[in-house]
């Protein structure tokens, strides 16, 4: 009886298959493509080391099986939690910022005995929980004052982490929380308002809140050349990296400026660099293909989400996803700032690898948990 | 205010199409952004991407100048005199060590260093550049090298460097000919960029400073090479890409001969004096010797001020006393004087004076003393050679003029430069009217040239202008510069040098050469001569003629004697020669300061240079450079 039914019905048994486990297939080969390339030049980007490939191999598996729990998990579930979540979150944020662990200048861990954990992270996926939680509650397009309210929800954790410092997770924080908001329907006029608004606040972001190391990292990206040895440094060097690789690249473990180590910080937030050198620009052209394959279908998974709050949340953790790519990129290549945000899926790096794949997770649970096709 | 807005009435379709129409317009906007840093890495990767790659191989190639070898000097008959021995020294890079004062505490730790080498070191790393390796401790023991190796992971930036360093194996009898090299002054790395020579010395750090080395720098250096590394952001090398071999420097063989040149260092013993002999057939330099003298090898890693100190002592080792020392040349020119006076037809073979023990000017009541009170009689000019009679040569000289015999003597070189192939050289004094005029803007007094006739006066010269005079005088007349330099060998082979022959002493009458040299002969071998007893069993008939010149003038009445005089107020005793008589091949000046007499004290140094040159039984000489060009290809062939 199952065997004819499966030759008869074989395709959608099998789809059936993968959504009672609650995977998207589609997604999952975009995200495993990206891993195996992390693999490989991550591999590159160490010199070859077994240590650093078995560790970062290792933690992709745990990663997989965390993006696989989280599936299970039906949207309903985190939108009822997302309030709970969203209090502990900004209590441990608080907490951070009164006891957390300091190393290079900034405050972003918390010890929890066992390990040390950083809410901030957290809070990239707790923040779209929480106002895609909040905004759908009510009919869409939104009324202006849950916006505002919707904004006060994303400026807490922000600024929270913005005092750590941390302008990378900020950044990402803030615009989760910003794309909820967008996705939801928030008025153009807010949006242009917003817009004039926080150019009105550059100046005072650049005097009273920026740090002397931020405001040197904004310089040293005005002009890397004005100081090639100190700040400028990273960024001259990651350009020659990449301009270096022409169309083609100089081979995978071949990069002159990686496997000679000219090149800082080239396994975690530097490794675009090693990768274009290697690949060239073919080879970014094709990674850029596959991100937009990943986010191509977060947003498809998004709309066709059962319910507002999934819609909204998928499409903002789609395109936080994007931000990270955006960033990464464009301060590497020489067109944003430094700030630290890594290369999302390819970077060497468990925490954010972890976020990333907690957030597919979420993803593959709005699509599998449907109750009807539409 | 949650729960009243909740039951707010929802448009599902609506909300649905709100968001896909967000969804797009977002996915526009990734669309877009991507097309940005697409354009962007399309600049960096395609429109720059040459200078880009420029600037990648910038980081990573590295082109490390590679020293040539020093070219190695032999002696005539390819003994080697100055060689190339690999010394390790512990290195360290300024820019690659983050506290270089901890650096030095720990290697400090491992070998012991002493205060001066720290100060010298942490004196030299402000004065270098940060990139530059500086010297923390030379010439390492193999024991050193160990235990420093153990620990060179431990201390980044530290190395141990393997370089050729100059070794002199013959040490001080040689310095004043072969000279020594030595770490290059500010000084002397100008001179190298104003002449552009910037490549070839980009991996030299010794330069010669004296002598052969100095004066033959330029050969014995070579051309650096270099080679095109692949290096990581710590400087280390990864690999070598590319290698341009140097041009080493050619080997020297110089005419030295090294027996003569230690015999004749030995027996002056300490002595303050000098030595030289010469090929008479060519200008060979077969033996130039200084005494006192030091050890060149002190200088190459750098001499401490405490040993410098002792150099700097009464005696003046660091003088070449062979080229630089300017002595009253004494009877020994006699031979030369009577020949001036031959050929001015002031005297002839046969024609004599009676020697009373002094000789008067008309009219003057100063005598001019005989160094025998009593007088030798009648004297001829062979008795006069034979006893180096004074008396004679007074008349003589007052019969010349100072004009005749200053003209004569230029002829054989006196009072200029013999130009020989080492830098450290004085013209010494031949004195004439005008010489005087210039130097102390007095008259030249009759008095002077009755001086001049025992060669003393103002009169000087260099041991080397004398053994060149007296090899002018064995080849009846001819002329040549004196060469230290007899071949060099290069890749291309072996270079003989050509003797470089000056214009030949040409006399009126051809016989008057064989006249001074019965003269000379007389003084070696007739038994009343100066030098007989030291000549008596030679196994080759030789000439000479002894010389003793006064230091300090004695007053007129005082009678010279050796034991009460001050040993610095005594006689230079001085003696040249040639031999054999017949086919000369040899000529030698021997001077020896506040030695006494010149027949006792330095004709036995001649006497043994002639018998180890002139021995054929230990000589190869003639066909010994070709031998020493096969034995050191053969020993290139080894090494290689």
């Amino acid at each position: 009886m199952m065997s004819s039914n499966s030759q008869h019905h074989g395709y959608a048994r099998k789809t059936s298959f993968w959504k009672r486990i609650h995977l998207d297939i589609p997604l999952l080969l975009g995200i495993l493509t990206l891993m195996t390339i992390s693999l490989m030049v991550v591999y590159s980007a160490t010199g070859g080391s077994s240590f650093m490939i078995k560790a970062h191999a290792i933690r992709i598996g745990i990663a997989l099986l965390v993006m696989f729990f989280v599936a299970q998990i039906p949207p309903d579930t985190l939108r009822r939690w997302a309030l709970p979540l969203f209090v502990v979150g900004v209590c441990l944020l608080i907490a951070t910022l009164l006891f957390g662990y300091s190393s290079k200048g900034a405050q972003r861990w918390l010890d929890l005995g066992i390990t040390k954990f950083q809410p901030s992270e957290a809070m990239k996926l707790i923040l779209p929980i929480m106002v895609a939680h909040y905004i759908t509650r009510h009919a869409l397009p939104p009324k202006i004052k849950h916006v505002m309210f919707g904004f006060i929800i994303v400026l807490l954790p922000t600024l929270l982490i913005a005092k750590q410092p941390d302008l990378g997770t900020s950044i990402l924080v803030a615009s989760a929380g910003f794309f909820a908001l967008f996705l939801a329907g928030m008025s153009w006029r807010i949006i242009l308002f917003l817009a004039g608004a926080i150019s009105a606040f550059i100046p005072v972001l650049w005097f009273f809140l920026m740090h002397g190391y931020q405001r040197q990292r904004v310089l040293t990206f005005l002009n890397p050349e004005s100081d090639p040895l100190g700040s400028g440094y990273h960024i001259i060097q990651s350009k020659i990296a990449i301009g270096s690789g022409g169309l083609f690249g100089k081979g995978w473990l071949n990069g002159t400026q990686s496997q000679l180590e000219f090149l800082p910080e080239r396994h975690t937030d530097f490794i675009f660099a090693v990768f274009s050198e290697e690949f060239g620009l073919v080879g970014v052209a094709l990674l850029l293909l596959v991100y937009l394959f990943v986010i191509g279908r977060g947003l498809f998974i998004a709309a066709r989400a059962q319910d507002p709050f999934s819609r909204v949340l998928a499409g903002s953790i789609t395109l936080t996803f994007f931000v990270y790519l955006f960033v990464n990129i464009g301060m590497v290549s020489g067109i944003l700032p430094v700030v630290g945000v890594p290369l999302p899926l390819v970077s060497y790096g468990g925490t954010s690898m972890m976020t990333l794949m907690l957030g597919f997770g979420m993803l593959m649970s709005i699509q599998t948990h449907r109750r009807f096709n539409k | 205010m949650f729960l009243n807005n909740r039951a707010s009435i929802r448009n599902p379709s609506a909300e649905i199409s709100l968001f896909i129409r967000r969804a797009l317009i977002a996915f526009t906007t990734v669309l877009m952004l991507v097309l940005v840093l697409m354009v962007n890495l399309y600049q960096i990767q395609i429109k720059s991407h040459e200078a880009y790659q420029t600037r990648a191989n910038g980081n990573r190639i590295k082109v490390i100048p590679v020293a040539p070898n020093r070219g190695l000097i032999f002696d005539r008959n390819g003994i080697l005199l100055a060689e190339n021995r690999p010394v390790h020294s512990l290195e360290l890079v300024s820019e690659q060590i983050d506290d270089i004062e901890a650096t030095v505490e720990k290697i400090s730790q491992i070998i012991s260093l002493t205060i001066d080498e720290k100060s010298q070191f942490f004196k030299s790393v402000k004065a270098q550049r940060r990139f530059k390796s500086i010297a923390l401790k030379n010439k390492l023991t193999s024991e050193q090298v160990a235990k420093l190796s153990v620990n060179l992971h431990l201390l980044p930036g530290v190395s141990i460097e393997a370089r050729l360093k100059r070794y002199y194996p013959f040490g001080a009898s040689l310095t004043h000919v072969v000279g020594y090299v030595a770490k290059i002054t500010k000084k002397e790395q100008q001179t190298i960029i104003d002449n552009e020579e910037q490549a070839r010395y980009a991996a030299t750090r010794d330069i010669g400073k004296q002598g052969i080395e100095k004066y033959y720098q330029r050969l014995l250096h070579g051309q650096a090479g270099y080679q095109e590394v692949e290096v990581n952001n710590r400087g280390r090398i990864i690999r070598v890409l590319n290698y341009h071999p140097p041009v080493h420097g050619q080997d020297l063989f110089l005419n030295i001969d090294i027996r003569l040149q230690q015999q004749a260092f030995n027996m002056l013993d300490g002595r303050r004096g000098a030595v030289v002999a010469i090929d008479p057939n060519n200008g060979a330099v077969l033996a130039l010797v200084t005494s006192p003298s030091y050890d060149p090898n002190l200088f190459v890693h750098g001499i401490s001020t405490k040993e410098y100190k002792k150099l700097l002592s009464r005696d003046k080792p660091l003088i070449n006393r062979a080229t630089l020392g300017a002595y009253p040349p004494a009877s020994t020119v006699k031979p030369l004087l009577a020949l001036a006076a031959l050929e001015n037809q002031v005297i002839s073979e046969t024609s004599y004076i009676q020697d009373p023990g002094w000789f008067k000017l008309p009219n003057v009541e100063r005598k001019f003393k005989d160094h025998l009170a009593w007088g030798h009689g009648k004297v001829n000019l062979y008795r006069a050679l034979e006893k180096s009679c004074n008396t004679f040569f007074y008349d003589l000289a007052y019969r010349l003029g100072i004009d005749k015999i200053s003209e004569f003597m230029y002829k054989f070189g006196f009072g200029d430069y013999t130009g020989i192939d080492i830098h450290e050289e004085v013209s010494a004094i031949m004195p004439s009217r005008t010489w005087k005029k210039n130097r102390y803007n007095q008259p030249w007094y009759i008095g002077d040239t009755i001086s001049l006739g025992i060669g003393q006066s103002y009169w000087t010269v260099t041991p080397l202008q004398l053994a060149n005079s007296v090899a002018m005088v064995a080849s009846n007349g001819k002329s040549f510069t004196p060469q230290i330099l007899g071949a060099s060998q290069s890749e291309n082979g072996l270079l003989q040098i050509p003797a470089q022959q000056r214009s030949n002493i040409v006399l009126n009458n051809n016989d008057n050469w064989r006249i001074i040299h019965q003269g000379m002969w007389n003084v070696n071998n007739s038994p009343g001569g100066t030098a007989f007893k030291i000549f008596k069993d030679a196994p080759y008939a030789s000439a000479g003629k002894t010389g003793t010149a006064q230091v300090a003038s004695l007053s007129e009445d005082v009678k010279y004697d050796k034991k009460k005089i001050k040993e610095r107020l005594r006689d230079n005793a001085i003696y040249v020669g040639y031999a054999p008589f017949q086919t000369p091949e040899i000529a030698i000046s021997v001077a020896i300061e506040n030695a006494g007499h010149g027949g006792s004290s330095a004709a036995p140094i001649a006497r043994s240079l002639f018998d180890i040159y002139l021995d054929k039984n230990t000589s190869g000489l003639s066909s010994g450079l070709l031998q020493v060009k096969q034995k050191n290809l053969d020993k290139l062939g080894q090494t290689l």
